[in-house]
């Protein structure tokens, strides 16, 4: 067992001079590519390309690859990716493919101790040690962030309470009962928190131990990030996690809260453009493409995340050179990420079309309204068909009701005149992000 | 008897009852009265005008979201209580009224109303004698 007074749970690893890193990722690298051939998915794309593990021999050969797009894994739904049989996976994480087919992530047991390390290095990094008590607020079950920080937090040995998603006074209940020191949320919950907790007296600074939050899943900026610390009296860190990778645990601030540690370990990182999929320098903004370097049941080899960020750096003061990301900076395809929940816009239009009351434009609007992420959509009447308000408020609320079970967030509704909206020449906007974040 | 009302709905924001009203006196459209009904968002502009179905055609074509509505037009005495008591014989008979206004007309108040029920509020105006207005006492 690690000793307390260490900064790092892995130092041999966290710890690794970026020369070290490189020469470990490309000797894991070849390893996942000979990996991959048992994919059926892979072997044929290979054979396709006319490539051979072999053709890898130094780590920039990783732009011979092939990129692994979302639309793969919906592909090859539910189990074509995987390099290895059934037999050998423990664990299946998938999305709620309302999109199209959903995707199916697999896991060994290796790759959920793998998993679990991650995150149990991440929680060591900020300060977290086996005396502390960890709070996850986040939902279980399928979405990876509820048995992702569970087994991380269990590793490195905290007392860890699964209180999952919703039911704040009992989620404060927990906090001031358990002594919890460490929680785990989506920022807007945290918001939510300290909001029943004002309106019941209770002080975070006084009344609770809290001294270190995990907040991910949905983009936050800075400025939030500090509210969030300044109303709790806390350190607030930063998590970037994707079920395709594993779950949470990819990336995660240090103590200098300056960037995103992804650990090179297991994943190599490329920053890239989207539209020409070159590498961009260090520094410009493009899209996070990662490839997984120590997953057995289902290696992905240049996932596309569609994440937007940069490079910060590749050394850092806290003496981990694994290099730093700058916090989600939007995505290169349409999807919106809110309070946690991922959704395309697509979702919500075939919901609409449903309602034959509606014309067919429509209009996404997020904002943040007193530290909460809303999205309000704007829909066209086609035809008055009453003029009884009831009857339009009834409307508008089966369509809340109709989105609310697509999309699992309840959106605000705006039924405004037909024509209303502006029409686009071209490609139609319908998406405005008015957040915080992108401002 | 019923009249028909011209009922457009609005967005609830600065602008949108002036493009209405512009297209409205272009076609040398008269109002009787009219009245606007919100919510947080929208509105609803309900009109008495002297051509209904010629403005509604004409709103229609610009593509405004209109509906012609059957309102009844209760004339009345220009004194204390008769709206109440109009109102009263109409509620007794249960049915439900969704929206009322008034205004003055040749000297003689009118109440317009919709209800869940026209056929059977016309039956119980007749009874009680009183009198629903048609179109052609608007014309002007």
């Amino acid at each position: 067992m690690i000793n307390d007074n260490s900064p790092y749970f892995n130092p041999e690893y966290e710890c690794l001079s970026r020369e070290e890193i490189e020469q470990l990722q490309l000797e894991r690298l070849q390893k996942t590519v000979r990996h991959c051939m048992n994919s059926p998915f892979y072997k044929k794309r290979f054979e396709e390309m006319h490539l051979k593990p072999e053709d890898i021999k130094t780590l920039a050969d990783i732009r011979k690859l092939p990129f692994t797009t979302k639309q793969d894994l919906r592909d090859t739904y539910p189990f074509g990716i995987a390099s290895v049989p059934l037999r050998q996976c423990v664990r299946l994480h998938s999305s709620s493919g309302t999109t199209g087919n959903p995707t199916v992530i697999l896991h060994t047991q290796k790759d959920l101790d793998e998993w679990a390390n991650q995150v149990a290095r991440n929680l060591w990094m900020v300060g977290l040690r086996p005396d502390d008590v960890f709070q996850n607020s986040s939902g279980y079950g399928m979405f990876t962030g509820g048995l992702g920080f569970q087994y991380g937090a269990e590793k490195l040995g905290m007392l860890t309470v699964p209180a999952a998603a919703g039911n704040s006074l009992r989620q404060i209940k927990f906090i001031t009962d358990f002594g919890t020191t460490a929680l785990h949320a989506v920022p807007s919950y945290v918001t939510r928190l300290y909001e029943v907790m004002q309106a019941n007296g209770v002080d975070p600074r006084k009344d609770t131990k809290l001294k270190v939050l995990a907040i991910g899943a949905e983009p936050h900026s800075e400025e939030q990030r500090q509210r969030i610390e300044q109303m709790l009296g806390v350190k607030a860190y930063n998590s970037f996690g994707m079920s395709e990778m594993c779950g949470p645990g990819v990336g995660f601030e240090c103590q200098e809260q300056n960037g995103l540690h992804f650990w090179e370990d297991y994943y190599i990182v490329e920053i890239v453009d989207p539209e020409t999929l070159e590498p961009v320098p260090d520094g410009e903004i493009g899209e996070m493409v990662l490839t997984t370097l120590c997953r057995e049941a289902m290696p992905l080899l240049r996932y596309r995340t569609r994440d937007l960020t940069r490079v910060l750096g590749r050394t850092c003061p806290c003496g981990r050179n694994h290099v730093r990301l700058d916090r989600m900076r939007g995505r290169s395809d349409d999807m919106i990420v809110l309070r946690g929940v991922n959704i395309f816009p697509i979702q919500i239009e075939k919901i609409l079309m449903q309602f034959p009351e509606l014309a067919s434009n429509y209009l996404i609007t997020l904002t943040t309204d007193d530290d909460n992420d809303n999205m309000t959509v704007v829909v066209e009447l086609e035809e008055l068909f009453t003029d009884d308000f009831q009857r339009l408020m009834d409307l508008e609320k089966r369509i809340k009701h109709a989105l609310k079970d697509e999309i699992l967030l309840t959106p605000h509704i705006k039924l405004v005149p037909k024509g209303s909206l502006p029409v686009s020449e071209g490609k139609a906007v319908r998406v405005v992000d008015k957040r915080k974040v992108y401002q | 008897m019923t009249i028909k009302q011209l009922s457009i709905f609005i967005e609830n924001k600065s602008g949108t009852l002036i493009k209405v009203l512009d297209k409205l006196s272009k076609a040398g459209i008269q109002i009787i009265a009219s009245t606007v009904a919100d919510t947080k968002d929208f509105g609803i502009y309900r009109v008495l005008c002297d051509k209904p179905l010629q403005a509604y055609l004409l709103l229609k074509e610009e593509g405004i979201n209109i509906q012609l509505t059957d309102v009844i037009a209760l004339s009345i005495d220009d004194t204390p209580g008769m709206a109440a008591q109009a109102v009263n014989k109409i509620s007794l008979s249960g049915v439900n009224i969704l929206y009322l206004y008034s205004f003055l007309w040749k000297g003689r108040g009118v109440l317009v109303f919709r209800t869940d029920d026209n056929d059977k509020a016309i039956e119980v105006i007749t009874l009680n004698k009183m009198t629903a207005l048609s179109e052609i006492d608007f014309n002007v």
